[in-house]
């Protein structure tokens, strides 16, 4: 099979294919693992994680254990979760805070910038012994608006422009609240047994909402009483999917469920009404009329290359999967809150993810089943290419697969190491700023 | 060689081990195996009739399980309502994930009964629940951190806290099953 044609990408004939190879070859994630996870920037974890000195975190990126951490002036330090003498992992927990990271092994000790400042018996290493050569190691890092990445690789291009237009995205994020937002503690643990990719197509396709997900919406029009949306209205929403340059994309659609920042449903009860059209005046009078009207009432759902999901739906989530093979991934999935808010609010924000999202949720344990069933599915034979020319031949809406070709695209182009070619097919080019249509409230 | 009171004191609440306790501890394990049972079987509408009105069910996530729902991040924090919503989503034939419905063994075990207070009793037990469905078994294995009360005379669930000891659910893609 040869890498480079494994993406079928005609738009002259409406057609574009993925051959089913790529989603379940070992040769396919060996390959991956050299040419895009040790190439791009990948989700590392956020700024609010580790607030004060000494704070840390571990991680594993890419099959690699990392930790992060607040050093003593303050600032963020990353670092390969490996003891420079012999190996053994220095961080052992998941969390805490440290005076200084101590290897359990031999007792090697570093301060939180990584600076090997003890040695027992130092003596036995002679006179050339260079402590300063001998600190904790740190991969390329680099934080936008909070987010912090990693990348393996010297040549990639900074952090910043690898985002592209998805920066802005993060922008509408981190400015829903003045003082910033910040990670709840918790959070969700689970592996799904598919291809990674099928959760980067899953996360931002939206024409598999109604139909995969009807339980949620049932139980959305119940709960909202007669006060409730006619759920028959739902297909009508407004929205489009856009490339964002570099694999990344979005669909951007008409909410049809509240939103803490600051859209109202009968869910939330009369009691709340007051209390989001607030947030919505304090969000208009720092952004706007069109940016307030669309962070407040407008869905998101960003996918930025490789491996990291915004989705800033019913709640703010960060979604990263980390392949664990052809047919595996680790999932990490968080909620992001304004920093400092509580009481009421806080608890609607909680409340709004666990209807939706997570092991326990409503619809998430339904989107692993889909893509355990499509992993399942492609052993079949019979059909060699998956189909994802939806919307291909008109303005791309929300509910089409636009998105999911953009990222198609640059996967291949990194695969096969051929240039890539942007192909914004219609719509947005990467660079604008939708224009929302402010409602009257 | 010291000899020790042959009825010894409850340890977990020092209530004295009269007939009283032992008929409680006898009640409290029979409802619980109870419920282990109709749900089990499938029987979700009996399930439910199980808990009070005000009942909570809460399960913390597997990163936090002293996590509060009130400010942390859980699974599930389900009031009667949701509870309700819950088992008519798992009756719906569309809550993919359970469709076909997956075979499941729970069992109930450590019980203790660890206050009485008032009407209301609290007790905690371990409890493994196996899953099998799709070519797949896994246990959720963990504790349950229950509060009963008497209504009409016949013991009820008003709270169950459920704590998984997995570090994640990486054999189970989800929380789909009530635990
Ligand atoms: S391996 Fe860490 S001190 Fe020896
Ligand atoms: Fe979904």
């Amino acid at each position: 099979m040869d890498v480079g044609s494994l993406v079928y990408d005609r738009p002259d004939l409406g057609k574009f294919r993925v051959h089913r190879f790529a989603l379940v070859s070992p040769e396919i994630y060996e390959l991956e693992r050299r040419r895009i996870f040790d190439r791009c920037w990948l989700y590392l974890g956020h700024e609010s994680e580790v607030p004060e000195p000494g704070d840390y975190a571990r991680r594993v990126v890419a099959e690699r254990p990392l930790f992060f951490a607040r050093n003593r002036d303050g600032g963020l330090a990353v670092f390969h979760n490996t003891c420079p003498h012999r190996g053994a992992l220095v961080c052992r927990t998941d969390r805490g805070n440290a005076h200084v990271f101590r290897c359990f092994y031999h007792a090697w000790t570093f301060d939180t910038s990584g600076a090997l400042i003890n040695v027992p018996d130092i003596d036995g290493y002679g006179p050339d012994f260079d402590r300063g050569q001998m600190g904790l190691r740190s991969p390329r890092f680099d934080s936008y608006r909070g987010f912090v990445f990693v990348c393996f690789d010297p040549e990639t291009e900074p952090l910043r422009d690898y985002l592209a237009g998805a920066a802005e995205y993060l922008d509408l994020v981190a400015d829903q609240a003045a003082g910033g937002m910040r990670v709840v503690p918790g959070s969700n643990r689970y592996t799904i047994k598919a291809n990674w990719k099928l959760l980067a197509e899953n996360s931002i396709d939206g024409y598999h909402l109604l139909p995969t997900h009807q339980t949620f919406f049932d139980y959305l029009s119940r709960a909202a009483g007669a006060g409730g949306r006619d759920m028959a209205t739902l297909g009508n929403r407004q929205g489009f999917g856009r490339s964002l340059g570099n694999g990344h994309g979005v669909m951007e659609n008409d909410a049809v469920y509240g939103r803490p920042i600051a859209m109202w449903h009968p869910c939330y009860g009369e009691e709340a009404r007051a209390e989001i059209q607030s947030i919505k005046d304090e969000l208009i009078a720092r952004h706007g009329l069109d940016r307030a009207v669309r962070m407040c009432e407008k869905s998101r759902n960003l996918v930025i290359f490789p491996n990291l999901i915004i989705n800033d739906i019913m709640a703010v989530t960060i979604r990263v999967f980390q392949p664990t093979g052809p047919a595996a991934m680790d999932v990490t999935a968080w909620e992001l809150a304004p920093a400092g808010e509580g009481g009421a609010r806080l608890r609607r924000r909680l409340d709004a993810f666990l209807t939706f999202l997570g092991p326990g949720g409503f619809a998430t344990p339904d989107d692993t089943e889909a893509l355990e069933s499509c992993q399942q599915g492609f052993h079949s034979g019979g059909i060699e290419w998956s189909d994802l020319s939806r919307g291909l031949q008109r303005e791309p809406r929300g509910n089409d697969e636009l998105q999911m070709r953009c990222f198609w695209r640059r996967w291949q182009s990194l695969l096969a190491g051929t240039p890539h070619v942007e192909q914004y097919e219609r719509g947005l080019p990467p660079g604008a700023v939708p224009k929302a249509t402010p409602s009257p409230s | 060689m010291v000899s020790r009171p042959v009825r010894a004191a409850s340890f977990a609440t020092g209530l004295p081990a009269d007939a009283d306790y032992l008929l409680l501890q006898h009640e409290v394990e029979q409802l619980l195996y109870l419920e282990a049972r109709l749900l089990d079987d499938w029987n979700l509408d009996e399930w439910l009739t199980l808990y009070t009105p005000d009942a909570r069910y809460v399960v913390p996530t597997t990163d936090l399980p002293e996590g509060d729902p009130q400010c942390d991040l859980v699974f599930i924090d389900d009031d009667r309502d949701r509870m309700a919503a819950r088992v008519r989503r798992l009756q719906s034939r569309y809550a993919h994930r359970e469709y076909p419905s997956s075979r499941t063994r729970r069992f109930i075990s450590n019980v203790m009964v660890t206050a009485v207070d008032g009407d209301e009793i609290e007790a905690t037990a371990a409890v493994a629940v196996w899953r099998f469905r799709a070519g797949e078994s896994a246990p959720y294995v963990g504790r349950y951190d229950v509060r009963l009360r008497r209504v009409d005379g016949r013991l009820r669930l008003c709270g169950k806290r459920a704590i998984l000891d997995h570090e994640t659910l990486s054999d189970h893609g989800a929380l789909s099953v009530i635990f």
